[in-house]
């Protein structure tokens, strides 16, 4: 009778997730998919609900991915190469350097926004500009980024690696030829999910001025407004046109980011390799 | 210089052999390929081989024995100085390679590793095509020529060519166990080493394998030096020229070091040993 | 065929320097500092304002004043109701996430079928991959209203609707660090309580959750600080209205939800205000750092037991 109980409550603790993500897929395709059309992927935003479209917002959120992976990759799989290949574990900087990394992964997003903030926008000088949200959401996710890389190269067999240096290679030659190719799918996973929780983010962008009437296709150094920003502006409007608006616009977002974790993990399952 | 015989079969040819069979002083008339003198391999003060001294003759193979952990695999990384990419080892004494210091202050490891090269317990193909993997060593070494001279005659040599020669591009991970070792054999050929150092090459192979392996070992010691660890002692019996054994020893706190305890032509090993503790093990008391 | 090595002298080993190799470890450990000059951003810019802050109001009256008023006239500078705010929607976050997160986690590691765990679980990944913004949304349009529905009788802007809805969206968080630890526990554990007779209520609660528990309480403090951290739901849902109130039917403010407000808007830099932004920053800061210490060797400890 007890285990019986206990296995209903398990269940409903399930329950209780899917039904709450049903609830708000539900609410979201009902009141924003009349509003999926040409006007809101391609207009530009007003103060009319009706006349009002996403078009900058998408764009920048497109451009900021892209400057987002530029930027995250060679950073993060250099830092990751440093800290399996190069780095000698027992010195004590690099095991500050571990310890730091995993800290910064685990720092509220808003403070990278503060960071944002204080150096790029007003220490250096830079503005409220796409080129800061994007330097802002690649410190944000670099940490994840540098964790999933280190795991993709570290599952490589040191049995390969020893293989290449007895030939004769160099330590580079051996990283780059045979270490990376073999990681690349880890690596790639782990950069595709970080793509999509930076696209989702918004108060940092928040902080760094995103949240501006931006009537314009956004430039790199331009003022802009990312899609979250705009959806989160759209909420705070009155009436219920914008709220449906919201919803419109959470639908395009939620796209985006679902089709990027799907892709991460079929990535995932179709290269992992049975060492 | 011995010539490359078939291994004996039957014991009559075994007694043959040892009786027209070179003595030691035969062997010492070769050219010195290594000269160990008093090396101590330690990993973090804890000595893994004490003391070793020996002299390993071109275009012989001289095979390497013991009981585990008498530090066989610790001794012959030092020859092409694997054991530089353990941060916590540490080497004492002196290895000289056709009469240089291979740990000399300006020597690079990447030449020598160019000119020693070896082979794995467990074959450790890279997840390529067979091609590419042939071809790594040329590649990263920039060698001058055709490359794809250079892999056929490399897996020739192997005794693989036939089988691979219409599937080059099929990855290395297709081939069976025995296969893959030769792939890594012509792997390390191709970049035209001096000696060729083997890890126990055939231990996680079927005995069909094993014996093409050995067949392939007799041919390449004429245009090769080849130093073979193994834990097989009638492997060593067949295949090698000189046999040095190692055994353990205690350290004075207690702990544990492989030394060398006897080296020489491998039949007197086998039937004649000078020190007890070598008889011990041939004839299977111990280890 | 001829020996090429013996045909080819055996030159000296020259030691070709590689000035390629230096290169590239040179900037790779560039790659490496980035991740260093970000944590030294963060608090260089965590501190300098925050210190001009408490020069000017006593960190005293900041730590134990219960008004929140900066702009006011006299200003007032007590963070407690934003402590408070932050506190009661971690609260009531967590009353939903830990219990339906361990229990999605049991039920996932010891009762499900594989075929059936390669579903759910996924399927948690998709709720933990949904945007912040989106649960706002959800908290605020659909949350509240169903609330005052059933009789619940909420703010329109209120902590309770932000803090179920941020309760679910840590559900993932809790759920798969806990499997982890709970899948961590050899099977040899289980085999010898099943062999005893134990049913799978009591292997669970008996044998693998204790086994696994410091797994399990790190996924808690996880949770708690990833809830304490968490700034679009309660900006959105909670409310910018920083009363003291330990009731979560009415409108709170959180420390994050403050930062946010305050910094998108155009403050003049250098002002008392804009300083706020970086004192309450420090202090979220400090609150997240020690509970991401404190799970960090909670994870290390159960690692090292059964690894």
């Amino acid at each position: 009778m007890k285990a019986a109980v206990f296995r209903a409550f398990l269940l409903l603790s399930l329950a209780v997730g899917f039904v709450t993500l049903g609830a708000l897929l539900y609410d979201v395709f009902s009141k924003g998919l009349p509003l999926l059309d040409g006007r809101l992927l391609t207009g530009l935003p007003s103060s009319l609900a009706e006349e009002a479209g996403a078009r900058p917002a998408i764009f920048a959120t497109i451009e900021m991915g892209l400057l987002l992976i530029a930027f995250v990759v060679p950073i993060g799989v250099g830092t990751a190469i440093y800290l399996e290949e190069y780095a000698n574990k027992e010195r004590w900087y690099n095991r500050l350097l571990e310890v730091n990394i995993a800290n910064l992964a685990a720092v509220p997003s808003i403070v990278y926004g503060i960071l944002g903030l204080a150096f790029l926008v007003r220490g250096l000088g830079l503005g409220r500009v796409l080129l800061a949200g994007a330097m802002i959401l690649t410190l944000l996710v670099l940490p994840t980024v540098i964790i999933a890389a280190r795991e993709a190269i570290r599952a490589v067999p040191s049995s390969i690696r020893e293989g290449a240096y007895a030939l004769g290679a160099t330590r580079w030659q051996v990283v780059w030829r045979q270490v990376l190719p073999a990681a690349l799918p880890g690596i790639a996973t782990g950069a595709i999910l970080a793509l999509s929780r930076a696209l989702g983010e918004t108060a940092p962008l928040i902080m760094i001025g995103a949240l501006t009437y931006v009537p314009f296709n956004p430039t790199l150094l331009g003022e802009f407004t990312a899609l979250p920003v705009q959806i989160y502006d759209w909420i705070g409007q009155p009436g219920d046109d914008f709220r449906a608006l919201a919803a419109a616009g959470i639908i395009v977002l939620l796209g985006i980011v679902l089709t990027l974790n799907a892709v991460a993990i079929l990535l995932r399952n179709r290269y992992q390799k049975r060492w | 210089m011995p010539e490359a015989k078939a291994p004996p079969v039957t014991i009559a040819e075994m007694n043959v052999q040892i009786q027209s069979a070179p003595g030691m002083e035969d062997l010492r008339k070769n050219e010195v390929v290594f000269d160990v003198d008093d090396v101590t391999v330690s990993y973090e003060g804890d000595p893994a081989i004490s003391n070793v001294s020996l002299d390993v003759y071109k275009n012989l193979i001289t095979a390497i024995i013991g009981p585990s952990g008498c530090g066989k695999s610790t001794f012959i990384r030092c020859f092409n100085r694997m054991n530089d990419l353990i941060p916590s080892a540490e080497i004492d004494g002196h290895i000289e390679y056709h009469g240089e210091d291979l740990y000399g202050p300006k020597v690079d490891p990447v030449e020598v590793r160019q000119r020693i090269g070896m082979v794995f317990q467990k074959p450790n193909p890279f997840p390529k095509p067979i091609y590419d993997n042939v071809a790594f060593g040329p590649r990263v070494l920039n060698m001058p020529g055709s490359l794809d001279e250079r892999v056929q005659h490399a897996l020739e040599q192997a005794a693989l060519w036939d089988d691979v020669k219409d599937r080059l591009k099929r990855n290395a991970l297709s081939l069976s166990g025995g296969q893959q070792q030769r792939l890594c054999i012509a792997r390390a050929l191709a970049v035209e080493p001096d000696v060729i150092l083997m890890d126990e090459p055939a231990s996680a192979l079927d005995p069909i394998a094993t014996s093409r392996i050995e067949d392939l070992m007799h041919d390449l010691k004429r245009n090769y030096t080849i130093l073979i660890v193994t834990h097989n002692m009638q492997q060593a019996a067949r295949v090698a020229d000189a046999t040095a054994f190692f055994s353990v020893d205690r350290t004075e706190d207690g702990g544990r070091t492989g030394v060398l305890v006897e080296y020489d032509v491998t039949h007197k090993i086998f039937t004649n040993p000078s020190d007890k503790r070598t008889e011990d093990y041939v004839t299977g008391r111990f280890g | 065929m001829a020996a090429p090595a013996a045909a080819r002298a055996i030159s000296l080993e020259r030691s070709r320097f590689r000035p390629g190799e230096l290169l590239i470890r040179l900037l790779l450990g560039l790659c490496a500092l980035v991740s260093v000059a970000t944590t030294i951003g963060i608090v260089v810019a965590l501190l300098q304002p925050a210190i001009d802050f408490f020069r000017e109001v006593s960190i005293v009256d900041y730590l134990t004043g219960r008004e929140w008023a900066p702009l006011f006239e006299p200003p007032h500078f007590g963070v407690q109701p934003l402590l408070v705010g932050t506190f009661v929607v971690t609260a009531v976050a967590c009353a939903v996430a830990i219990p339906c997160g361990l229990g999605s986690a049991i039920f996932l590691s010891e009762y499900a079928r594989p075929r059936v765990r390669g579903f759910l679980k996924p399927a948690l990944e998709i709720l933990a991959g949904i945007p912040t913004v989106v649960f706002g949304y959800f908290a605020l349009t659909f949350v509240t209203p169903l609330l005052r529905d059933i009789g619940i009788q909420v703010e329109i802007f209120n902590g309770l609707s932000a803090g179920l809805v941020m309760g679910v969206m840590l559900i993932p968080t809790v759920a798969s660090l806990s499997e982890d630890a709970m899948q961590g526990v050899p099977n040899a554990l289980r085999d010898g309580a099943y062999a005893l007779g134990s049913n799978k209520l009591q292997v669970a609660t008996r044998v693998v959750v204790p086994a696994a528990l410091s797994g399990i309480v790190a996924s808690f403090v996880l949770a708690i600080s990833r809830a304490v951290g968490e700034t679009m739901i309660v900006l959105i849902a909670a409310g910018q209205q920083p009363t003291f109130t330990w009731d979560p039917r009415n409108a709170v403010e959180t420390m994050t939800a403050f930062i946010a407000a305050t910094g998108n808007g155009d403050v003049p830099r250098g002002s008392i205000e804009y300083k706020t932004i970086f004192a309450v920053g420090l202090t979220l800061f400090v609150i997240t750092f020690v509970m991401n210490v404190i799970a960090t060797r909670l994870v290390r400890r159960y690692r090292e037991v059964y690894e």
